[in-house]
This record gives structure tokens, sequence and C-alpha cells, in this order.
């Protein structure tokens, strides 16, 4: 029996391993297949321009290429001959895909190639084979047309997977972090294992300077793990006994033993590779209309090109069909339905990697787009600005009762309660060894505090608001209370058998850089909000320390996502910081919800963006990466949308009748393949974006 | 002169039809999986009829090396899929409501539907 579970566990491992196994190989694969592909182009350019460059200089600077003599037809003739055949060589995957789009009634980037480049050829073969059919002013050949744009697109296409190669840096960084080997205690003998096969509850070991294999709880040992490929954070953190320990993270000073808790594709490391994949591939609302456009694109330039010959050939100069079939045929060139297509996922792709590196996990174009545009953040206090892990600051005994005695029936009512405050409580009671007695009828009082029996007597442990509901007096002691809250501690009153019988003061630090971070925010020009369950001297104190000027205080956790909705309807756009439990249906209803991550303890699934690290820093760090590739997007779209609505009027011969501008097909073809060059070396650019000094 | 204007606005009309107004021939889907090749700029093949309510399997293998053709797009479902070079990807859909839903490359140039009925 336990022998067929095992069995059974272990297929289940396979298949997860094979699944992560897989992102590797297909990224090794993909890589192996991109750069046969590039050479294959570089091939075929190089064959394609080796016959379009010296025909073009010969255009430029020796003779005319014209058809006026038997002699220059049969050299022509060889020359269309020579042309069809890099055509065929280099530029037959063009003619293949047009052909093929053709009868299933689509038309793509490869139709227009196609038919420009085959009517210029078409043309130069009617004026070698019948002269006598076009005026003679009109007997021009195009040959070095049709090679030079077959070359200089194959090159464009060529460039373009090197730079998209570089788009997906982020991710393999991500892939490389992975472990190959892991060392396992097996049988009592520690053994080296390939990742693939290291099980979950293994016993793995890890020595200094190595890396971490797969997620764990230590079972022994203390070092120093470098976690700032994962998180963004630079600080190495101590790892000790029932520490977890993460994946793909390094292991620095000490040796770790630790216990296998994910493997395979579960892993933290796993799942960030896979959602920011996702992420990658997904599209912002911003491209939609680039969508739309580049769905009726090229059978609409078509029709222009038709269009442009028949102007031509009615109202053109002579040659009037000479004049005809070069816009016609520019006009198809020209046109880059690519450089539109491309704009928009070529930025995400760098873009979501980017803040990838930087810890920030975005699930998809959508959040992405909004993130850009938030206007007002609402910052959760304990554990987002604070560090989440409250101390004990301050006793006051009353009524006969001394301090240990209250810490010790404050402890007693708050060891079954999960708030952060109430095992503050508790471990300090810890600390101080004493020991907490037995409670009979807890209730916790969300929001308010908690009650229950001790020892025979009623206890009441909670804020101001639960002793107000329960007429308990507090007023002689409420003066104190406010000091303690006016330093940013939270003032909790203990009540037994109705008097009051005890003041506990805790404070919850406030993170290193939360205060250089908020600043950041603000100085986006984004208003910062903070909301908390706490009193509201408390919350003042802190947010005046932070530099918040607004906060929403005493909000019960049910009621936090009315203060998301509650900014909404004044118009602003919100993004909403919390740790990604507690504050899950905020975090749903805000436009934005960022889960912050305190290590790698993160819940990558529950937000639209998750900071790996504690920092509000992370937070900035996601807007200012957000804002930056919105920036690219719109920039790569303007340029795509420019340069198609410019150039192509002016390839039909728009500015002909002023300027006496035509433009030459060869330089339609070198701007066609470099304008989608230049929208994936701009969305490239962004991998060189930083996050504001911090 | 007046023949060749003729010509051209005939051809205009003609690129309008086959291009845009053209139905052209559709595959059933056959026990909720269906093959389909990327290949020389297009899907094959291209238009999928689905019943309502079935859920798909689309089974693409690229055979096309072009960047192009490596990722698609179910914009309608929030899906994208790289697909790797001459591998059979799967990609699983939930039963759908009536209609069309256009699956595409990332520049739009590779283009299908599926059809649900």
């Amino acid at each position: 029996m336990h022998e067929a579970k095992h069995h059974t566990e272990h297929c289940h491992h396979q298949a997860k391993v094979a699944a992560s196994d897989s992102t590797e190989d297909l990224l090794r694969e993909k890589e192996q297949a991109d750069q046969a592909y590039y050479k294959r182009l570089m091939r075929e350019m190089t064959i394609a321009l080796g016959l379009g460059v010296p025909l073009m200089l010969y255009g430029l600077f020796i003779g005319e290429m014209t058809v006026s003599s038997t002699g220059e037809r049969i050299g022509w003739l060889l020359v269309g001959v020579a042309t069809l055949a890099v055509m065929l060589f280099s530029g037959r995957h063009f003619y293949v895909g047009a052909w093929r789009s053709f009868v299933n009634h689509s038309a793509n980037m490869d139709t227009l190639i196609a038919l420009g480049t085959g009517t210029a050829w078409l043309y130069s073969m009617v004026v070698v084979f019948f002269p006598q059919v076009v005026p003679e002013m009109a007997r021009h050949v195009y040959f070095e047309a049709t090679a030079m744009i077959i070359g200089l697109i194959d090159l464009g296409l060529a460039l373009e997977i090197r730079a998209r190669g570089r788009t997906s840096e982020a991710i393999k960084r991500l892939i490389g972090l992975q472990a190959k080997t892991a060392r396992v205690l097996r049988d009592g003998q520690e053994v080296d294992i390939p990742i693939e096969q290291v099980l979950q509850d293994d016993q793995v070991r890890v020595r200094p300077g190595e890396k971490i294999p797969v997620d764990g709880i230590v079972l022994e040992g203390h070092s120093s793990v470098d976690e700032s490929m994962l998180t963004g954070e630079p600080m190495p953190v101590e790892k000790a006994k029932d520490d977890e320990v993460v994946g793909g993270t390094l292991n620095k000073s000490g040796t770790l033993l630790f216990r296998a808790t994910r493997v395979g594709k579960d892993t933290a490391l796993a799942r960030i590779i896979s959602m920011v994949k996702q992420a990658q591939n997904s599209k912002p609302p911003i491209g939609r209309l680039a969508d739309v456009i580049s769905g009726y694109f090229v059978p609409s330039i078509m029709i222009i090109a038709v269009i442009s010959a028949l102007a031509w050939l009615n109202f053109g100069p002579d040659p009037a069909i000479a004049f005809a079939i070069v816009s016609a045929t520019t006009v198809l060139i020209i046109a880059c339905p690519c450089a539109l297509g491309l704009a928009t996922p070529m930025s995400v792709m760098v873009g979501v990697g980017k803040a990838a590196e930087a810890g920030v996990l975005i699930r998809n174009g959508q959040a992405l787009q909004t993130a850009s545009q938030i206007t007002a953040m609402i910052l959760d206090k304990t554990g987002t600005i604070t560090e989440g892990t409250p101390k004990v600051t301050e006793i006051v005994a009353l009524a006969g009762v001394d301090e240990a005695e209250a810490l010790r029936l404050a402890a007693t009512l708050e060891q079954g309660s999960e708030h952060p405050l109430a095992q503050s409580i508790v471990e300090s009671a810890k600390e101080r060894g004493i020991a907490p007695a037995k409670v009979d009828q807890f209730n916790a009082i969300a929001g308010h505090g908690v009650e229950g029996g001790v020892e025979g007597r009623t206890l009441l442990f909670g804020n101001e608001k639960l002793m107000r509901d329960r007429k308990i007096e507090i007023d002689t002691h409420l003066e104190q209370a406010q000091t303690m809250a006016s330093q940013a501690k939270t003032p909790m009153y203990l009540a037994a058998d109705g008097q009051l019988i005890g003041l506990i003061a805790v404070a919850d630090p406030i993170k290193q850089d939360s205060i250089a971070a908020i600043k950041r925010l603000q100085k986006d020009g984004i208003r910062v909000v903070m909301l908390t369950g706490d009193n509201r001297d408390t919350a003042k104190a802190v947010a005046e320390q932070v530099g918040i000027k607004e906060f929403f205080a005493e909000v019960l956790p049910e009621d936090k996502s009315d203060k998301v909705s509650e900014l909404q309807k004044q118009g602003e756009i919100v993004g909403m910081t919390g740790d990604g439990i507690n504050d899950a249906p905020a975090l749903a209803l805000a436009d934005v919800g960022f889960a912050i991550g305190t290590g790698t303890d993160v819940a990558i699934e529950s937000a639209d963006v998750t900071l790996m690290r504690g920092s509000l820093h992370g937070l900035a760090d996601a807007i200012a990466v957000s804002r930056a590739t919105l920036r690219n997007i719109r920039q790569n779209l303007f340029g795509a949308f420019i340069y198609n609505a410019a150039g192509v009027p002016v390839a039909a011969g728009l500015l002909y009748p002023f300027a006496g501008v035509l433009l030459s097909p060869v330089i339609a073809g070198a701007a066609m393949a470099f304008s989608s060059l230049t929208v994936v070396t701009n969305a490239n650019r962004l991998r060189l974006f930083k996050p504001q000094e911090h | 002169m007046m023949i060749i204007n003729l010509l051209g606005l005939l051809l205009i009309a003609l690129i309008v039809w086959w291009f845009w107004i053209y139905q052209g021939p559709t595959t059933q889907l056959d026990s909720g999986q269906i093959t389909i090749n990327v290949k020389d700029g297009v899907y094959d093949p291209a238009h999928i009829r689905v019943q309502a309510g079935e859920s798909a399997q689309l089974r693409f293998v690229r055979r096309d090396p072009s960047p192009c053709a490596s990722v698609v797009v179910f914009k309608d479902f929030d899906i994208s899929e790289e697909l790797p070079l001459n591998q059979p990807k799967v990609v699983s859909l939930q039963p759908m409501q009536p209609g069309h839903y256009p699956f595409t490359c990332q520049m739009q140039m590779y283009r299908g539907e599926l059809i649900v009925e």
C-alpha cells in the first residue's frame, strides 16, 4: 500500500518535473531554431544583395537601366533570370506564404512583398520581351529593386530575430537560476542527484556558495541567503531553523539542512517563471486599436496601390505606365503591418521581464496598463508601511494588578487569536517566561478585540470602542492612552469583570525605507492614502511619521473594500497595497491590487501585481516600470502609425505634384525592413530602464 | 484608358470580395480535437466550427521558423501560448457561447477563427 502510494507520488512528481524541465528545453530549442533561421536569412540576404547592390550601383553611376537595343535586351534577360533565381532562393518564403494566404482568403506581409517584388519583376520582363508594348520612355527595368527589396527585408527579419532574442533575456535569467543538482539524504547518505529527482519531504543539504535547489524549511544550520535574484532585495536574509528557503536563491555563509516542501513546477521560482511568461505574451488594451487596423491593413494597402496606379495612369506625366508601376510597387513595399503588430507585444515582453528582475510580478497586460494610470494608492498600514511584527512597548497595571499579571491575562486571551497585535502580546509573555492560563468561551470581535473567561473572571481586551460598547469606565486613563497613540503606539485596554485593570501599548516599527518610497510615490503625482484598523491617534501618528496626509483609521477588515470604492467614486484610479491575504476583497476591487510579500512568502496568484520583497520601493518600482513600458508602447504605436500614415501617401506619389519627389521602391524596401526593427530596438531600450535610485 | 480604369475598379472589387466578404470553407471540430498546422503564413485549417457548450482541444503544430508564428493569441479568452517549432502544443478551451472567436499570431498576420454554433 505504502509502495503504491509512493509510486503514485513518484509518477505525479515525474509529470511535474517534465513540465518544469520542458521550460528550459523549449527555450533552448527555440534559441536553436531562431539561430538556424537567422543563419538562413543572412545567407539569403547575402545572395539577394549580392545581385541587387551591383545592379543598383550600375544604375546609379554607370549606365541607364533601360532597354533600347537587342544587346541590352539579351543582357537584361540574363539579369532577369538571375533575379528570378534570387527570388526563388532568397524570397521563396514570401511567395509561398503569399500564395497560401491568398488561397485561404487572407493576406499578410508576405502578400505585400510578393506583390511588390513580383510586379517590378514582371513589368521588367515585359519590357525585355515586348518593349514595343510600352512607351519608349518607360522601357526601364527594375530588377535591382526586386533583388534589393528581398535582400533588405531578409536582413531586417534576421536582425529582428536577434533583437527579439534579447527581449526574453529576463525570463532566460530566471530559468538560469534553477540549480541542476541537489544533495539529498537518502538512506543516511548524502547523494548528489539531478534536481528532477528531488521529492517532497527529502532532506536537502546546501553548502556555502551553493544554490538552494528547491523550496523548503530549514531543519538545521544557520546561514545568510542572497534572495536578491527573486525579490530584488539587496540585503542577504538570515536563515535558521524553521525559516523558509526558496529554490534559486544563493546560500552564502553557512551550511543548511532543509526539508523540501515544494519541488518541480510547484516551486516559487517555477511559478514565477510561468507567470512571467504568461504575462509577457498578454496584451494591454492599448494595443487593441492597432489589432483592429492590422486586421484590415493588407487588403487596404492593395487597394491603395491599385488606386495609386490608376491615378498615375490617368493624370500622371509621361511615362505614366512607369510611374504607375513604380508607385504601386512602392506602396506595397513600404507598408509595414509588422511594425504595428509588434509595437505592443515587444514592449510588454521587455517591461514585464524588467519588472520581474526588480522583484515585481505583473499578472497581465491589463494590470500593466492600469498600474501606469494609477492616481491614488491605498496602503494598508500593518505589514505594508510597518514591519507587521508589533512589539509590546509599555504595560500600565491598574487596580492592584501587577504588570506581569496584566500581561499574563492578556496573553491568555490572545493565544487563540491570529491578529498580529495578539501575537505580539503572546510573544512578549513568552519572552518574560510567563505561561498563559486556560481560556473559556473565547470570542473574537472583529476589529475590536477579544473576550473570554479566565479563572472565573470575565475578561475583555481590545480598543476604546470595545470598552465603551461594554460600558467600561476608561476616561481616567484616556489621556495616557492618547499619549501612547500620539507616539504611534497602539493602546489596548484590559478589563476584568467590568473594571479596567491594565493598558498595554504595542508598537509596530515602520519599515526603514517606507518614508523614502512613499515620497517617491507622491513625487510621481500619486495621492497616497493610509488604511488601518488602528485607532485614529495611532494612525495619525504613523501617517505623520511617513509623510502621508490622508488616512482611514478604525476600518474593520470587511470595510476595507468600501474605502477603495469611495476613492473610485471620486474618480480616482485606485491601487491597493496589502498583504494579499487579509486584504483580498479590497485588492480585488481596486483597479490594481498589489500584494506585498515579506521575503518570498507571497500569494503570487492573488493579486494583479505581486511585490516579492517587503519594501514599498517595490511598489514605486512597479509603477515606474509600468509607466516606462506604456510610454514605450505609445512611442512604438505612434511611430508605426506615423510611419505607415506618412510612408504610404509619399510612396503613392502624393508629394510629386508639389515637390517632384517619387520614392524609389528600394528606399521603400529599406524603410519597411527597418521599421519593424526600430520597434523591437525601441522596446529593447526598456532593458536599460532603471527605477529611480533609492 | 476607360477599360484600364474599369479593370482597376474590378480589381478593387475583387480584393474586397476575396479578402473581406467571401466566407471560406470551414472544418468541423471532430470529437473535441483538431490539429492545426502553422505554416507558410496560414493556420490550416483556419476556420473551425465548434458546437456550443463543447470544449475544444486545438493541437497546434508550428512548421514555420519565423518568430511571427511563434505565439498564438485567443484575445477573447485572454490566452496566449508559445508554439514550439515542429512540436505539437495543445490549447484547451472550455465550452463556449455561440459566436465568432478569432485566433491570431501576435501581429494579426496569421488569422483563424472558431465559429461556435
